[in-house]
């Protein structure tokens, strides 16, 4: 079994608030893994300090071997590892295009060439058209981001990500606010990108990762509750105690 | 460029590359009209408003698609207007070099300002770039070489390249024309190079662009410092056409007004600052006989633009027209 990303002993305390408390996590490569719990279970915080965007107070991660507990976000996202974010993001006012483009721009590396014309992006074009017709936005191409519906933002978040052709990815919620339908299309982009890849998602929803993933761990007030398979987890007494009297939605 | 984004249905012409064929129209026509405006209005104002043009642009560049809120900019523009004055004055350097000196000054400013004030954001950001610009005016203020509240007065046009002499307004006319132009075509270049996209891209979504891999603030600290520099050209030139530095150009209210042009004619627009600047300096220059009024009479104009039209006037312009301006 190789391991994608792995914490030991991961902590993040805030004035004396301990909103994770020394979390073991082992991700493996080429599966889902989810990350789920009831409110304030800390599976944000904990997904901000795997992404590098919080520094935990105690604890080390390593990615591919390699420890990125003192790396900054930027530079985690060149190892080929990025995450996608709660709210959608996107860059509203830009076109779906541009979207996708500003991700393949990160092929040349930094673009701090600010003396050349814009047109050397076009040769971009042509894979952010490949990407945007993978996530089904074909129609949409030219349209201002901030112009589309909920579901299809998420999808063009997804388009952004995959340009990147990260490694692992690493989802904040992917399926929240969604409707129905949107969830069950946004799942099928999930399964198909995670063919060659490993994903890591955070969810509040148990139901909603119950197909989707191999492994779930489930935290509660900063600690690791259980994990397993999604059968496994959801007959464990400790695991549906704590989902009674938080929210069922 | 935002704004007008923000309102077009996104036509495919918006994927169109290089220099959108309306926006080259506009420049000819503006190159155009700069060319026989001072055989007809007074060729100092002119230069004068093209000086204001070319800061409003450089501001607009830091403000407009770096999102960046500075309120110090008078640091820049009145910094270099020292240093350009000093080095024709005193070292005896020709225009071009006493520009070019300004402006290698307002990099140098704008990178360490810049690089302490990126750290902070919103209104900390601002008021960072705020303190260091009082610094400067009261370096200004105290210095032995800025003359203090006398400033650096009759300050020689000089031989441009040492060949041409500028005494002359109209010469002087086509240099500045020739400085600011260009100025602000290559801040058009800098908007719309790959550096501009990613620039746009961050100002849109900060943690999304951290998440692609950029460096984020390396990209705001390059923003800053050639918004600085730009706005050093500024006011450089402007030094050698009043032959004057004074407290005027590195005093706060400076920094308040740039931000009003930009405002008013359209942040985030190609041309709002254009627009912008020569409205204000026209005011400024055709009302100066009410005095004080002046003042007030912006202040008014100021509240009926951000209450009538909130997207500047070229902005609201881009809108009727669903054309990027």
């Amino acid at each position: 079994m190789e391991i994608a990303l792995q914490a030991t002993g991961l902590t993040k305390e805030f004035k004396g608030f301990v909103a994770v408390n020394n979390v073991d996590l082992s991700i493996e490569k080429g599966t889902i893994h989810a990350l789920i719990g009831p409110n304030g279970a800390g599976k944000t915080t904990c997904f901000n300090l795997l992404t590098k965007f919080l520094q935990p107070t105690r604890g080390t991660i390593k990615y591919e071997g390699r420890d990125i507990t003192r790396m900054k976000p930027a530079e985690i996202a060149r190892l080929g590892m990025v995450r996608s974010f709660q709210i959608s993001a996107i860059f509203p006012d830009l076109t779906v295009l541009q979207n996708v483009r500003v991700a393949l721009q990160r092929g040349r590396g930094e673009s701090y060439d600010f003396w050349r014309s814009d047109k050397i992006l076009s040769r971009f074009d042509d894979r952010a058209r490949a990407f945007i017709d993978e996530v089904g936005l074909t129609e949409f191409t030219d349209e201002r981001a901030a112009a589309l519906p909920y579901g299809r933002k998420r999808a063009l978040e997804i388009a952004t990500t995959l340009a990147l052709s990260p490694d692992m990815l690493l989802l904040d919620e992917p399926m929240a606010g969604m409707g129905r339908e949107d969830v069950e299309r946004i799942s099928k982009l999930i399964q198909k990108i995670a063919e060659n890849r490993t994903v890591l998602m955070v969810e509040h929803n148990l139901s909603v990762v119950a197909d989707l993933s191999d492994r779930i761990t489930v935290l509660a007030r900063g600690e690791i509750l259980a994990e397993g398979t999604y059968d496994e987890i959801s007959k464990a007494p400790e695991v549906i105690e704590a989902y009674i009297g938080a929210s069922h939605d | 460029m935002a704004m007008a984004e923000k309102t077009s249905d996104a036509a495919p012409q918006a994927q169109a590359v290089g220099m959108p064929a309306l926006h080259k129209v506009i420049f000819g026509v503006l190159l155009a009209g700069l060319i026989v405006l001072p055989f007809f209005v007074y060729p100092v104002f002119a230069m004068k408003v093209m000086c204001f043009a070319l800061f409003a642009a450089a501001f607009n560049l830091l403000l407009g698609f770096g999102g960046l809120l500075s309120f110090g900019h008078a640091a820049y523009f009145g910094g270099a207007s020292y240093i350009s004055a000093h080095a024709a004055k005193v070292w005896g350097l020709t225009p071009e070099l006493s520009v070019l000196c300004g402006a290698a000054a307002a990099g140098v400013l704008g990178l360490v300002i810049g690089s302490l004030a990126i750290r902070r954001q919103g209104i900390y950001f601002a008021m960072v770039t705020l303190a260091f610009a009082q610094m400067v005016y009261f370096v200004a203020l105290q210095a032995e070489f800025t003359g203090g509240e006398d400033g650096i007065q009759s300050v020689p046009r000089g031989d441009l390249f040492g060949l041409i002499p500028l005494a002359d307004n109209m010469a002087l006319y086509f240099f500045v024309l020739a400085v600011t132009f260009g100025g602000i075509l290559l801040l058009y270049r800098i908007v719309h190079s790959p550096f501009g996209q990613v620039l746009k891209a961050i100002r849109e979504n900060e943690p999304r662009a951290i998440s692609l891999g950029y460096d984020v603030n390396r990209y705001k600290l390059i923003v800053f410092t050639l918004s600085a520099v730009m706005s050093g050209v500024a006011g450089a030139t402007k030094a050698q056409v009043f032959q004057l530095a004074s407290l005027t150009d590195v005093h706060w209210s400076m920094s308040g007004e740039v931000v009003l042009m930009t405002l008013l004619g359209g942040m985030g627009t190609v041309f709002g600052p254009l627009v912008g600047a020569g409205i204000i300096v026209t005011m400024q220059n055709y009302l100066a006989t009410f005095g004080a009024w002046v003042t007030v009479i912006q202040g008014v104009i100021f509240v009926v633009g951000v209450l009538m039209f909130r997207e500047g006037i070229i902005g609201v312009l881009a809108r009727w027209f669903k054309r990027s301006l």
